[in-house]
């Protein structure tokens, strides 16, 4: 499904602050994977989420999502295969737009957004029925402005955004790291019970080494910008959460 | 009572300058200060066509895309060479000061019997009277067409890359075309009162553009004062309010200029003016709180 050949990506290349962020990643990742990505902070994570998603373009090398070849598309083109949550609650969604619309816009997603008046009768039926299961009483809220929402409640609409359109790619970096315990929970559980109702492929960066164990069937350490190991599911399920913990310290 | 509709009849022509610093500043969180340079743009192209006797409705086509050309341009310079919004403005606003000497040929073009817009129906025998009404014609067709805009799925689009751009992005939108037609779509509405303002004066001046964006801000937080009194959300009563802003901007200063103030004090005037309105709020925030 995302296929990374010899990825290297260099910020300010040739300047005394230059930075090897990635070094000749090569990484195939499969249909309906759920990969989960540890590492220390500088480790190389976030931008090689952002490579994948198009926020940064690499340096050389090649990337393919579902057999087409992206290296040169920009995030808004590459919007087709990958949706995204942001660690940042308030990136993934736009806080002054109503709930209805910012569902709107996703929906979207892989469409063009033309002169039409989408947000309908038939449409708010079905965002509430949406997002209902969240079991938020968000479901008669819908005219409310995003920002009026607490953090956690606006990451579990996120989620929940990105199912709105055909969706096979999810990107999750850190989406719980700005949140309560509890919230952080609801975002997880729901985050699985979407990549597999869809049966999606997806990457979850995090700092929980917990989440990290528990969540995916396939799981990466980063150090300085390459991968140093790879445990394949297999692999994964004979892990003990010490031994990930043995891995930082 | 002449004196206040002529205030009156101003707010209404200003009211393309109130949406386009409307849809700039609050739409799309970019200040984009080619306002002074594309109200005289407007201006002067209405000069140049109306007295080659051009059709109104030819001449308000071009008025409308040199205003968008010139909002492009900006666009342009601020996405593509990522040059700070307020700069690219300035650019493209002294760079339109040569363009509109150069397409009037002398600094004052005055209309003397060519056609005009508030003369295209007569309702009633009062020039002004008659002027209101065409004015309040063209004011509805505008908050139609922008109303309807930001409530369609574009406009929403639209709507979101001012306020959560990594979100718009990761959501299928090329934000920096979005910003350029944002900001074509700004200036034509400002290159729109140009031309209203320069039929409803009878001439076009190559200074008229000077110091106008005050006008334009003044009316939207004006507006933006009283959205957030009635803690308003809808799409159709903000767009009123800062229509709104703008008559209560001219009104004010006509009372002002009544008062007996110097005219040479104006744009003092309209400083302080604006100062108030911006500071009000919070000055009423802290007796609250406190």
């Amino acid at each position: 499904m995302i296929k990374l050949d010899n990825v290297t990506k260099i910020f300010n290349r040739g300047k005394a602050n230059e930075i090897k962020a990635i070094t000749n990643i090569t990484l195939n990742i499969v249909e309906q994977d759920y990969l989960v990505i540890v590492g220390s902070n500088g480790s190389g994570k976030s931008t090689l989420l952002n490579l994948i998603a198009g926020s940064t373009l690499p340096s050389t090398g090649d990337i393919e999502i579902n057999g087409h070849p992206v290296t040169h598309l920009h995030d808004y083109q590459r919007s087709r295969w990958i949706a995204r949550v942001f660690q940042n609650p308030l990136s993934g969604t736009a806080p002054d737009l109503s709930i209805l619309d910012n569902f709107r816009l996703a929906a979207l997603r892989t469409k063009n957004k033309g002169f039409n008046i989408g947000t309908n009768i038939n449409f708010k039926k079905q965002v509430q029925e949406k997002i209902s299961i969240l079991n938020m009483g968000l479901e008669n809220k819908l005219e409310q402005p995003m920002g009026t929402l607490s953090g956690g409640q606006r990451q579990a609409l996120t989620l929940l955004m990105s199912v709105m359109d055909e969706c096979k790619v999810l990107l999750l970096d850190e989406p719980t790291a700005a949140l309560d315990p509890r919230s952080a929970k609801l975002v997880m559980q729901t985050a699985n019970r979407l990549i597999n109702e869809f049966k999606l492929t997806a990457i979850l960066i995090t700092h929980n080494l917990k989440d990290a164990h528990a969540h995916g069937n396939r799981l990466i350490q980063m150090v300085e910008g390459e991968i140093l190991q790879d445990y394949p599911n297999e692999k994964k399920l004979n892990l003990t959460q010490n031994d990930v913990f043995a891995w930082f310290s | 009572m002449d004196f206040y509709l002529t205030a009156l009849l101003q707010g209404l022509c200003f009211s393309g300058i109130a949406f386009g610093i409307y849809i700039s500043m609050k739409i799309f969180n970019i200040p984009d200060i080619t306002t002074d340079g594309s109200y005289a743009l407007g201006g002067i192209v209405t000069g140049v066509m109306l007295t080659h006797q051009y059709p109104l409705y030819v001449s308000i086509i071009v008025v409308l895309f040199a205003g968008a050309l010139a909002g492009a341009i900006t666009g342009l310079i601020h996405t593509k060479l990522k040059i700070n919004a307020l700069l690219a403005g300035i650019l493209v606003m002294t760079a339109l000061y040569s363009v509109n000497l150069t397409i009037a040929g002398r600094s004052n073009l005055p209309l003397i019997g060519t056609a005009s817009v508030f003369t295209l129906f007569n309702l009633t025998g009062d020039v002004n009277l008659n002027t209101f009404w065409v004015l309040a014609v063209i004011v509805v067709i505008l908050i139609s067409f922008i109303g309807y805009l930001l409530k369609t799925d574009f406009g929403i689009a639209m709507r979101a890359t001012g306020n959560s751009e990594t979100m718009i992005r990761a959501l299928g939108v090329n934000t920096d075309r979005m910003k350029i037609i944002g900001l074509a779509l700004a200036n034509a509405l400002t290159a729109l009162s140009g031309f209203l303002i320069t039929q409803l004066q009878g001439f076009a001046d190559i200074n008229m553009g000077i110091g106008i964006i005050i006008i334009g801000l003044g009316s939207v937080i004006i507006g933006e004062t009283l959205i957030s009194w009635l803690r308003l959300t809808s799409v159709w009563g903000s767009l009123l309010l800062v229509l709104a802003g703008a008559v209560v901007f001219q009104l004010v200063l006509a009372v002002t200029l009544a008062m007996g103030v110097d005219a040479n004090m104006l744009k003092l005037v309209t400083a302080v003016l604006v100062l108030l309105i911006v500071s009000l709020p919070r000055l009423s925030f802290i007796k609250h709180h406190d």
